[in-house]
């Protein structure tokens, strides 16, 4: 086979690589070459920046959190605020930018998996702003959960699909994405949503989120003249991660933490790719449950599960209960209600801050606001 | 010894016969069924069986495949025990060709190296993983060529004729032509184009080429054995399975009339 195609630069060490069935192989050759084009092409180039501009609102502050800082009484703790980002979330830079390259492959249509609903209306944002059609596949469980999301996907036009198979969550909204597509992959992109699946889509979607650590790195250089001790971002499938830490990888003295809602298991293929995998002895999938749609997948980007085993990036657990403390700490100390997946980074704070010192710096990711959660969360908190 | 699906591959081109392949969900409704069905295949004319060994999310599966692993997966399946009934079978005379057919996450959390071991051992003669292709996990296909495990793969109508050809040379046994852009399940109708992708494709190899996916009525094995060595069907027969409700005789009296319409070719 070394003659049609080179595998090498499919994979992240160990991991990635394209484990997908045949009919697919074609679709994502040709997302490879697109995307190279893509990216060496000016004019798409200008365009995606006018959009992540002045549609998105990028770029996003960098905002110190005084008054959080002052809680803890360590480093100081700054707060890079995806949340404000168009639609109230950092999937939009993703999807903006995929659809430009839907475009420029000449398809019509896109589908899309969702969990927490956040990449659903990124996509079906993305799709109206540029005259897509729009299908999101999302588990029959999650549209119950985040019901504010569907209605809005609905708004926006896109068809939004429940799923009823296996746990009837993100991972069977993938799966049937991916059903979708081995039917209708002439016609139609999948746009999906986090830093996962077959080649080349895990580097295609870190790409389109690396502009929030670019960013966060040269407002720190301008600002402090120096980089943060500390980097922090929740870990689902990890686009937000993986976007933020990205430019910070070879600034070794930053040290790096991913948080995730769940154990990591062993690696495993699923979705097209290999990565830590959440499995039974068998080799069964086994379900992830967390308090937060976004972040309750089996897998994770194969980039982590490189970046886990070469020690550059540490990855730590967070409960839901400690997600939810993360959650009101910030909600009532700044008046910034986040989403229940970042919650999970700041759960971890009470855990980090007392070993870091005063003159220290830790920045945090706040992925998404908190609006779609507010449902979830008022069973749980009291006021 | 010789390797079944490869002698049965020699057997039918010597007699110019089409060849029916026939699935099965391992366990599906029960793994004592399951061993049932098998013999009975054989002895209804079936030649080579593909037995589906459960996984919890198959992605090229259609509704039906995803209801019998799922079913399967719930009373507990596990390799070993559907190694051990093919082994059983083995040794009470079953001689067609078996393929293990399933995803890979069952395979490598197995160990890929002991998986082809044992598969050999138990008395499959092939392996078919939809999620594999070649390019990935080299080691796993040089066991399959040291343990004498035939590989098979499939070639769609998305494919390019250049990897087309590197997948017809890669792929032992025969090659598993994917009828349309879908996943697994009964289809009314047969896709209008395939004529024009199976001639590109048998200018490409000599090796037999099977015809898989959408294939339920006895009408749609006799046109598409015309076109091609035989065909395979899959979600047709499981669906028999759940519509006999544990009985055996509708789903061979099925069986046989598909074979009866593929050996009319």
């Amino acid at each position: 086979m070394k003659k049609t195609i080179g595998s090498k630069q499919w994979h992240f060490g160990p991991y990635g690589g394209r484990y997908v069935p045949e009919t697919l192989m074609k679709a994502l050759e040709e997302l490879t070459q697109a995307y190279r084009i893509f990216r060496a092409n000016k004019k798409v180039q200008a365009e995606l920046r006018h959009y992540l501009k002045d549609y998105a609102g990028r770029p996003t502050p960098l905002y110190e959190a005084k008054r959080l800082t002052e809680h803890f009484g360590r480093a100081r703790i700054f707060i890079k605020r995806e949340d404000l980002c168009h639609t109230g979330a950092h999937k939009i830079n993703n999807t903006i930018a995929q659809a430009l390259l839907a475009r420029s492959l000449g398809k019509k249509r896109i589908v899309a998996e969702t969990g927490a609903g956040q990449h659903g209306v990124a996509s079906a944002t993305a799709a109206c702003v540029f005259g897509l059609d729009c299908v999101v596949y999302m588990g029959a469980h999650d549209i119950e959960r985040q019901a504010l999301n569907v209605y809005k996907m609905r708004l926006l036009g896109a068809k939004v699909v429940p799923v009823y198979s296996g746990s009837q969550t993100l991972k069977d909204a993938t799966n049937e994405a991916i059903r979708d597509w081995v039917t209708t992959v002439d016609s139609t992109h999948y746009l999906i949503g986090s830093a996962v699946g077959p080649h080349p889509y895990p580097a295609i979607v870190r790409d389109f989120q690396a502009v929030i650590g670019r960013e966060t790195r040269t407002e720190f250089l301008r600002r402090e003249k120096r980089l943060p001790d500390y980097l922090m971002a929740c870990v689902g499938g990890g686009s937000n991660a993986i976007g933020f830490f990205h430019a910070f990888l070879k600034d070794r003295k930053v040290k790096i933490i991913g948080i995730e809602a769940a154990g990591e298991g062993r690696a495993g293929v699923l979705h097209g790719m290999k990565s830590y995998l959440l499995q039974n002895k068998d080799g069964q999938v086994q379900l992830a449950h967390s308090i937060s749609a976004g972040l309750d997948y089996p897998s994770v980007g194969p980039e982590h599960s490189f970046l886990k085993d070469s020690a550059r990036v540490r990855y730590e657990a967070v409960t839901d209960r400690e997600a939810l403390e993360g959650f009101k700490l910030l909600t009532q100390v700044e008046g910034i209600i986040p989403a229940l997946e970042p919650s999970h980074a700041f759960g971890y704070l009470k855990k980090l801050m007392p070993k870091t010192r005063k003159s220290q710096i830790v920045a945090v990711c706040l992925s998404g606001r908190g609006d779609k959660d507010i449902h979830t969360v008022q069973k749980f908190l009291k006021v | 010894m010789k390797n079944r699906l490869l002698q049965k591959m020699a057997d039918l081109k010597r007699k110019k016969e089409k060849a029916f392949c026939a699935f099965l969900t391992a366990g599906y409704p029960s793994l004592e069924k399951t061993a049932a069905y098998a013999a009975g295949f054989e002895q209804s004319g079936v030649d080579i069986l593909e037995l589906g060994y459960p996984f919890s999310d198959p992605l090229a599966d259609g509704p039906t495949i995803q209801f019998s692993s799922q079913q399967a997966l719930d009373q507990g399946i596990g390799v070993e025990r559907v190694l051990k009934m093919l082994a059983g079978l083995r040794r009470r005379g079953l001689a067609l060709p078996v393929i293990f057919f399933s995803y890979y996450n069952p395979i490598l959390s197995y160990g890929p190296a002991r998986f082809v071991k044992a598969a050999v051992k138990a008395g499959f003669d092939g392996v078919l993983v939809p999620d594999l292709p070649p390019e990935e996990e080299a080691a796993f296909g040089r066991e399959c060529r040291k343990h004498g495990l035939c590989r098979i793969f499939l070639i769609a109508p998305t494919t390019a004729r250049p990897r087309a050809k590197a997948l017809a040379a890669a792929s032992e046994g025969f090659i598993y032509y994917v009828s349309l852009r879908g996943v697994t399940g009964a289809r009314s109708k047969i896709p209008a184009d395939i004529h024009t992708h199976l001639a590109v494709l048998k200018k490409t190899t000599k090796k037999p080429v099977l015809i898989g996916f959408g294939v339920s009525t006895p009408q749609q094995a006799r046109d598409l054995s015309g076109l091609s060595h035989g065909v395979i069907v899959g979600s047709a027969i499981v669906q028999e399975i759940r519509k006999a409700k544990g009985r055996t005789a509708p789903v061979l009296n099925y069986i046989r009339r598909m074979v009866r319409a593929v050996k009319s070719r």
